[in-house]
């Protein structure tokens, strides 16, 4: 279902001292990558609480990319191994949902990887926008003829009412 | 809190639940005398013979409380809950159920057509041969019957209507009811919005002891005796006391059985399971992906049974995916999406 036309929504939460920086560096030198990624700073990739990533998929969003800095360079000794074992549990958990394994991906990037990190957000947006929009919300959506079930019921009680009295 | 100085009624309703929160109002043992005694109960199908008309009579808000327990899934219960929500002046969602979608909730990991399929059709025991189904709509010589539409989707109380507080619990504790009763009765609601219970975790009130160990493997309850005073998820056990809110004691874990999440999120905790993942990634004792996949895998065959057992409907994202269930059903009866 691959169509062109479809720009994915993709979140990305990137650690301020690896893979921020690894963006910034794509950018400065001017490396041309998908536009897709809304990108949000995070201390950390331990700071990602999988809520956050729970709360941008049901909130619409069509893929999210973690990114930190690799593992044993993590400025915070050894929390990205944390987001290496919450990452594994997420998609595990995200697969019996139904959301496909290509929407959540987790990238080690250092702040030298400008290019690593260009050519994986190119890499993910290509294989979301295969799968196309998630649209999460749209697995809520009442129909509109709860509407009417519950009008004929009303009309129901009327009539047996009238009887009753 | 009423008016005219008769007592403040109180109405008492089930959608999709088991019946153990009634139960669960009846455990509360003579103090249901003390309830009688200072409310006015206006509905209760359970125990008593008032009649919907009667409701459906009454004006507008002329109903002090309103416990509601069970999930709202068809349409007659949302109905229900629309209207209690009219003639209730305080809506409590009472119970997992309503609070979080609780067991029926699991429901949303299938479908209505999938649950029909195999209620009415596949199951061994059903003998169906005309393949009968439920219908809204039924023409019969005395004229139109009606049945509730059948969602595909559990809802939590508040996914119908506003409510105005929760009682978590799957059933709530007798004695937590009787102190959330004590509290409308004296006026002394908290904040609205809020859930009426314990703020800490399971784990804030469990004896077990804690350190900092990790584990290599998941176990399950029947594969070890506990050790009856370290914290079971250091045994490798999944107890889910970390998520999940106090207000039970900690029953479970005192005996050497995990918590299983059953008094819902903690304060604070958006999504149960996210937080049960956080939790549990401190715990794995390896940094190897491979490894990582392999503890997981083996064991945690169901996340979502073990995450959102009592909170599917009520977690970020309340069900799973419904062109997923949709593909596989065309698969299995190899009709092309």
């Amino acid at each position: 279902m691959h169509d062109e036309n479809f720009d994915p929504r993709i979140i990305g939460f990137f650690c301020n001292w690896c893979s921020y920086r690894a963006a910034d560096m794509a950018g400065t030198a001017r490396m041309n990558y998908e536009p897709n990624v809304r990108i949000i700073r995070v201390m950390c990739s331990g700071r990602v609480d999988p809520d956050f990533v729970m709360a941008a998929f049901a909130k619409g969003a069509d893929g999210v990319l973690i990114a930190g800095c690799h593992p044993g360079e993590c400025h915070y000794n050894n929390q990205n191994f944390k987001t290496m074992r919450r990452y594994a549990l997420l998609k595990h958990t995200l697969r019996a949902m139904g959301v496909e394994d290509e929407r959540l991906r987790l990238q080690w990037a250092s702040a030298a990887e400008g290019a690593v990190l260009a050519r994986a957000i190119d890499k993910m947006v290509e294989e979301v926008r295969d799968l196309g929009p998630l649209n999460w919300p749209e697995n809520w959506d009442t129909p509109p003829e709860v509407e009417d079930a519950i009008r004929m019921m009303e009309a129901e009680h009327a009539e047996a009412l009238e009887v009753t009295a | 809190m009423s008016g005219n100085g008769s007592k403040p009624k109180l109405a008492l309703y089930w959608a999709a639940s088991c019946g153990g929160c009634e139960i669960a109002v009846l455990g509360i043992g003579d103090k249901i005398l003390d309830i009688t005694e200072a409310f006015d109960i206006v509905l209760w199908p359970v125990a008593m013979d008032f009649k919907l008309h009667h409701i459906e009579a009454m004006e507008d808000k002329s109903i002090d409380v309103c416990l509601f327990n069970g999930a709202v899934r068809t349409s007659e219960q949302e109905y229900m809950a629309r209207l209690l929500r009219a003639k209730s002046k305080v809506m409590v969602a009472f119970g997992s159920c309503a609070h979080e979608g609780c067991i029926p909730g699991l429901a949303n990991v299938t479908t209505h057509e999938d649950i029909f399929q195999s209620s009415y059709h596949d199951k061994a025991t059903v003998h169906n041969p005309d393949g009968v189904r439920p219908q809204l709509k039924t023409e019969v010589e005395e004229g139109t019957l009606y049945l509730p539409m059948f969602y595909d989707t559990v809802r939590t109380l508040d996914q119908a209507v506003q409510v105005d507080y929760y009682i978590p619990g799957c059933p709530p504790e007798s004695n937590r009811i009787w102190e959330a009763l004590t509290a409308v009765m004296e006026g002394k609601l908290p904040e609205p919005g809020s859930v009426i219970g314990e703020k800490s975790t399971v784990c804030d009130v469990c004896p077990r002891i804690r350190t900092d160990k990790t584990i290599k493997a998941f176990k399950r309850t029947w594969e070890i005796e506990p050790d009856p005073e370290i914290c079971l998820l250091e045994q490798g056990i999944i107890c889910c006391g970390i998520a999940t809110r106090a207000g039970c004691g900690a029953l479970c874990p005192q005996v050497g059985s995990p918590c299983i999440g059953c008094y819902g999120p903690a304060e604070g905790v958006d999504d149960f399971g996210a937080r049960m993942i956080s939790a549990l990634a401190s715990v794995i004792d390896s940094e190897d992906p491979e490894e990582i996949d392999r503890i997981i895998a083996s064991g945690i065959p169901d996340p979502i049974g073990q995450f959102y057992r009592f909170g599917l409907a009520h977690s970020r994202l309340r069900r799973t995916s419904l062109r997923g269930a949709l593909h596989r059903r065309n698969a299995q009866g190899e009709v092309q999406p």
